[in-house]
């Protein structure tokens, strides 16, 4: 294609996107986020249908009415879980047992790195339950899973009480072909990795557990059950798991169609759906919903302990049931129906899951965006980064060959803007030529300090905790949030102070812009390619942080209101963008947060972004340290360029 | 001379018969039995077998009548020369940590495993044509046997019966995990049997029930005896076996309590008339201590203790003249102990090859008592060649389970008895001596997804035509489209080249 396509033609297009690259830019941001507000109108956005064969067309009679025998259960276990203090082990085991299943425990203990103060733990140790519904003249090769989490306090008991109906209503039946676990894990989302872990036999946490007895092949769909009181209004369904990992679409359309079917009310992101369509309003409050989902997904964490499953290739997600103050109440048979149904459909999967979508976003549980829509939104956003690394390039040639000749960068840059893709090596292999007559060193510098402050970041707080508790009167957790913040903001400080002796010596024989140009255009390459991966992995997140750091990134350079420029960077650095979206979430809840209320909620989100990625491998705090962080660091080096 | 032939004919058809029924008693016989044994999770176990046993050497040529044993396997053994042949299908797992150790266990799917004489010179061709045979015969997918599922274990499966050596490489071995077993499989291995299901035990298998339980695998094995005690010519068994589980907890509402008619819908009515032995063997262990909790109904005509699987145990006999059956029943309790057995470590691996043969892994291992012994193997996950995925791909592709075989040492010393007259269930695996008993235990199969491909429509659609598009409509749109320009020689000739290098050494700029 290079060879066969018309250089003259190129040139023209290259120089009218030189000529016009800041419009352009405009234009391109703009058009990223019109276009991620316009998923939410019917053409982009589509009704959800069922994919799977197995699962669609079959009928399924639900048959259970346990709801008494659910309520005894429940009151059972609260009362023994209230006796004991923890999990009633023994008596779950002699119940499960008494309906019918094969019955194991696991116990397991994890130190946390530093105290948790949201659910205050720290030396952590249970024990899981899980009986096995062995299906009759099936190998044990496949299995589904129904898990309950119970927490430290006592909340989710009325879920451990369906889950034991259910489990005695399933055992009398013959059409099982898949076996069926039912999992009662303590310490919620700690007790199911754990569980995880052990039952396929890896330690990627650092648990300790001790090894599973009994196993039922390969899980195919997991749901996970938290019900706080005997009556429900409605099911919330939680579908956004670790890293931002969503299930097959189809588990959700299942959840719907029964949803549908019992008359249940069921909601997403804690919203009503919309009926209306086709006026301004249904559209409206599915951008709200949309945007709760793209901030959940962003943050990366396990909205519920599926999110822990779906690392393994475990479609899974969470129904919560929720008891407000509507009038119209649903008492655990419905919710009992509505699981059993879902549980004899998923007995009839022939295949796992993969039929459907597994890259979507949701404006409303009938109602999805798939990938190739809302892609590119994030595109668009690239692009901005696309355009101002060519101009930069093209300027940067500009300077050391004024003759002309620079006919090569020219249209190496150009092809970057045609295709809209920072990730092709034309411009990364063009640039580090260019950058040769820079002098390489001049760069070195100020890359490996932002480097290390970045790792410094990720390190140092969970480290020196103690070397803080010493000297200083703060707890463990405090510490770390503390030492978090003084890393960061201590980073803003010493870039720029260090880079003048290292690389004046560079710029004085040469052009005096050189330099800086040369680091912007380094940092925008980078910057470039790691949304473009992380847009890849959780657009969600991708998306967030190229709406906020792309303008910043684009306008910053040595020149000019740099006061502004500073605010501007210092309000899209990765920090005020997690501040930023606190508000933005709890303003969308309906909940608005006051500042210092905002602030605390802030302090605590740090500490849980630390703590899950030590506990279950949640990858936001590493990818903000070591890889976002050091990069808004070369963009804030590039604003003080002296 | 034409007077004396016909004469002479007619004597020969006189003597024939009546020269063979004096000679020897009838040279084959059938005896059936059925075990039925409460198990310790409080479901039911019953087990047939019926065993046919001709005397006879099949593998000479020139067998044709038969009586009893069926025809169709008769001539397998004497066409391929087979010394062994030891076929399964089961669909289901025994459960033995809650079920107790099985009589006969057998993997989940279809297992074949054969030895076949020493006469054979290609055994690898044998193989292939019996395993499409008895595919046939049984209505299964046994001819997706082939070098890629087959291995020759070296240490376990020795033969079961009547062997002066033992080299391995007559050995094929073969299980294939994702094989259903259905009524398609029953009726023709009911078909083998002498009375069919028409009288004795066989009126209870009935297929609607047989697999309404949590269990169901049956099996053919076939195996050289000896004739007699001194074992001077051999005699060919057919042992034809079919276990379930009946599932308490459903069948009975939770109560322990079965009648032959609740399990099998059915009753025995009348003894298969071909039979020579028919009996029914009802597990009354514990039946003398605790006389109040368990009734059997009718009383038992006679009751017969042995040591079965290491322990000693109490089974009430019914012979099927004893028609009216109404019971009622309790579990017992096994228990075993693992010893340490004398043998050395031995390890035996052959590795696999691509499409050719798989991994065989064999281990000999002392197990120290109340102890977990973990073996795990690395496997990568590869990608298939496109051609070679199922239509199901997404389903995930099984690993065969694996064998545990064990010389148990038995908790009771059993005495000697005669292996002729011992029950059905006590006497397919041969014992050495009583002080211990031999355990075969399998592990469930695995399903292992491998990296699938999206084999989707519109995603082959989509790269197809992106294809097409980039390649030839992009190429051919720019050549017929683009303008031609000759461009000037930069650099001139060899002088030219020259004078710019002697410039170069002087530091005078180029030409």
């Amino acid at each position: 294609m290079g060879l066969l396509s018309d250089p003259v033609r190129r040139r023209a297009l290259a120089r009218l996107v030189l000529r016009l690259n800041a419009p352009l830019c405009v234009l391109s941001y703009v058009a990223g986020i019109a276009w991620f507000l316009a998923l939410v109108f019917p053409p982009l956005t589509q009704r959800t249908y069922m994919s799977e064969n197995a699962m669609g067309s079959t009928m399924v009679e639900e048959q259970f009415a346990g709801g008494d025998r659910a309520r005894a259960f429940a009151r059972d276990f609260a009362a023994h879980r209230k006796k004991s203090g923890a999990l009633p082990v023994a008596w779950l085991e002699r119940t499960m047992r008494s309906v019918g299943l094969e019955v194991y425990t696991q116990s397991f203990s994890r130190k946390l790195p530093f105290p948790d103060e949201t659910h205050e733990r720290y030396m952590v140790s249970g024990t899981n339950v899980y009986g096995i519904l062995r299906a009759p003249r099936a190998a044990s090769t496949e299995s589904l899973v129904l898990t309950v989490p119970c927490g430290s306090d006592s909340t989710n008991s009325q879920a451990v009480g369906l889950l034991l109906a259910l489990a005695a209503h399933f055992r009398g039946q013959i059409y099982w072909a898949k076996d069926i676990i039912f999992l009662v894990t303590e310490h919620d989302l700690l007790g199911t990795e754990a569980w995880l872990e052990a039952y396929h036999d890896v330690n990627v946490t650092g648990m300790q557990s001790s090894p599973l007895q009994g196993r039922a092949g390969a899980i195919q769909a997991a749901v996970a059950l938290e019900l706080s009181s005997d009556v429900v209004t409605s099911l919330d369904v939680a579908v956004e798991g670790l890293n931002g990992q969503l299930p097959n679409l189809d588990l959700l359309n299942l959840f719907q169609t029964f949803c549908q079917k019992g008359g249940l009310l069921c909601t997403l992101q804690g919203k009503l759906q919309p009926q209306d369509w086709t006026s301004l309003d249904g559209p409206l409050q599915g951008l709200q919903t949309l945007l709760l989902m793209v901030l959940r997904q962003a943050s990366g964490r396990p909205h519920g302990s599926h999110g822990l499953f779906l690392r393994y290739r475990v479609e899974a997600l969470t129904l919560r049931g929720i008891n407000s103050f509507r009038q119209y109440k649903y008492d655990l048979v419905a919710v009992g129906k509505a699981l059993e149904g879902m549980f004899r459909k998923l007995n009839h999967l022939l295949e796992r899951l993969h039929q459907s979508f597994f890259l979507y976003l949701l404006p409303a549980l009938s109602r999805f965006v798939s990938i190739g829509l809302y892609m590119p939104a994030a595109g668009f956003l690239l692009l901005v980064l696309g355009l101002k690394i060519s101009s930069l390039h093209e300027a940067e040639v500009g300077l050391e060959e004024p003759g002309g000749v620079g006919f090569q960068g020219l249209t190496a840059g150009g092809m970057v803007v045609v295709f809209g893709d920072p990730l092709a090596p034309g411009p990364i292999s063009k640039s580090l030529c260019a950058l040769q007559g820079v002098g390489l060193a001049s760069l070195v510098a100020p890359l490996l300090i932002s480097q290390a402050m970045g790792l410094a970041l990720y390190v140092l707080p969970v480290l020196g905790q103690h070397v803080a508790t010493q000297h200083f009167p703060v707890a463990e957790a405090e510490a770390v949030v503390l030492t978090l913040l003084a890393i960061y903001a201590a980073g803003l400080a010493l870039p720029h102070n260090t880079h003048r002796p290292l690389s004046c010596r560079v710029v004085s024989t040469q052009a005096p812009d050189r330099g800086w140009m040369a680091l912007k255009l380094v940092a925008l390459i980078y910057l470039a390619l790691q949304l473009g991966c992380i847009a890849l992995t959780n657009f969600s997140l991708g998306f967030l942080l190229a709406t906020t750091m792309v303008p910043a990134a684009a306008l910053a350079k040595p020149h000019g209101p740099r006061t502004l420029y500073a605010a501007l960077l210092v309000l899209t650095s990765p920090a005020a963008t997690l501040l930023g979206s606190l508000f933005l979430w709890r303003e969308l809840q309906e909940a608005p947060l006051s500042l210092a209320e905002g602030w605390q909620l802030f302090l605590a989100a740090l500490a849980q972004g630390v703590l899950e990625h030590h506990t279950y491998g949640a990858l936001l705090f590493p990818l903000l340290s070591l890889g976002l962080y050091p990069c808004w660091l070369l963009f804030w080096n590039v604003l003080f360029w002296k | 001379m034409a007077a004396a032939m016909p004469l002479a004919l007619l004597v020969l058809l006189l003597l024939g018969p009546r020269g063979w029924c004096l000679a020897e008693p009838p040279r084959d016989s059938l005896r059936e039995e059925l075990v039925i044994t409460p198990l310790p999770s409080g479901d039911v176990a019953a087990t047939f077998q019926f065993r046919t046993r001709w005397d006879s050497e099949l593998q000479r040529e020139g067998v044709s009548h038969y009586r009893l044993f069926p025809k169709a396997l008769g001539q397998l053994i004497s066409k391929y020369s087979l010394r062994e042949l030891h076929l399964s299908f089961t669909q289901g797992f025994w459960r033995t940590r809650y079920w107790g150790p099985p009589f006969l266990q057998a993997p989940s799917g279809a297992e074949l495993w054969v030895w076949f004489q020493d006469t054979v010179t290609d055994v690898d061709k044998s193989w292939k044509e019996l395993s499409n045979v008895l595919s046939g015969i049984f209505c299964a997918s046994l001819n997706f046997i082939d070098s890629t599922n087959t291995v020759t274990p070296t240490a376990s499966f020795k033969p079961l019966g009547l062997a002066n050596d033992t080299d391995h490489y007559f050995l094929r071995y073969a299980v294939l995990p994702r094989e259903v077993v259905c009524t398609e499989n029953l009726t023709p291995w009911k078909k083998l049997l002498p009375c069919s299901s028409k009288a004795g035990l066989s009126v209870l298998l009935k297929a609607d029930r047989l697999f309404h339980t949590s269990y169901h695998s049956q099996a053919v094995h076939i195996r050289p005896v000896c004739r007699n005690a001194r074992c001077t010519s051999i005699s060919w068994e057919l042992r034809q076996t079919l276990s379930v589980v009946f599932d308490a907890f459903i069948t009975g509402q939770g109560k322990k309590d079965w009648s032959l008619f609740r399990m099998f819908s059915r009753t025995l009515t009348e003894p298969c008339p071909l039979a020579s032995e028919s009996r029914v063997y009802v597990d009354i262990t514990n039946y003398n201590q605790d006389n109040e909790t368990l009734e059997v109904n009718p009383p038992p005509t006679t009751t017969y203790q042995d040591i079965i699987l290491g322990t000693r145990k109490t089974y009430a006999i019914y012979d099927l003249l004893d028609t009216a059956m109404i019971n009622n029943s309790r579990n017992l309790n096994i228990q075993l102990k693992w010893k340490r057995p004398p043998e050395n470590g031995y390890i035996h691996y052959q590795p696999a090859q691509d499409r050719l043969q798989p991994h065989l892994l064999e281990m000999l291992i002392q197990l120290p008592a109340n102890s977990v012994t973990k073996v795990s193997i690395q496997f990568e996950r590869a990608l298939l060649k496109w051609t070679e995925y199922t239509p199901d791909p997404n389903h995930g592709f099984y690993v065969s389970p694996s064998v545990l075989s064990a010389l148990v040492p038995s908790v009771v010393a059993a005495k000697p008895v005669d292996w002729e007259e011992s029950p059905l269930f006590n006497s397919l695996f041969p014992v050495s001596d009583g002080s211990n008993y031999f355990v075969r235990l399998y592990t469930e199969p695995l399903l292992v997804n491998l990296p699938t491909p999206d084999f989707s429509m519109p995603y082959n659609v989509i790269c197809l035509t992106c294809t097409v598009v980039a390649v030839c409509y992009g190429s051919f749109y720019n050549l017929l489209t683009r303008t031609f320009h000759i461009e000037e020689p930069r650099t001139g000739g060899l002088a030219k080249r020259l004078a710019n290098l002697i410039r170069r050494a002087r530091g005078v700029p180029p030409l």
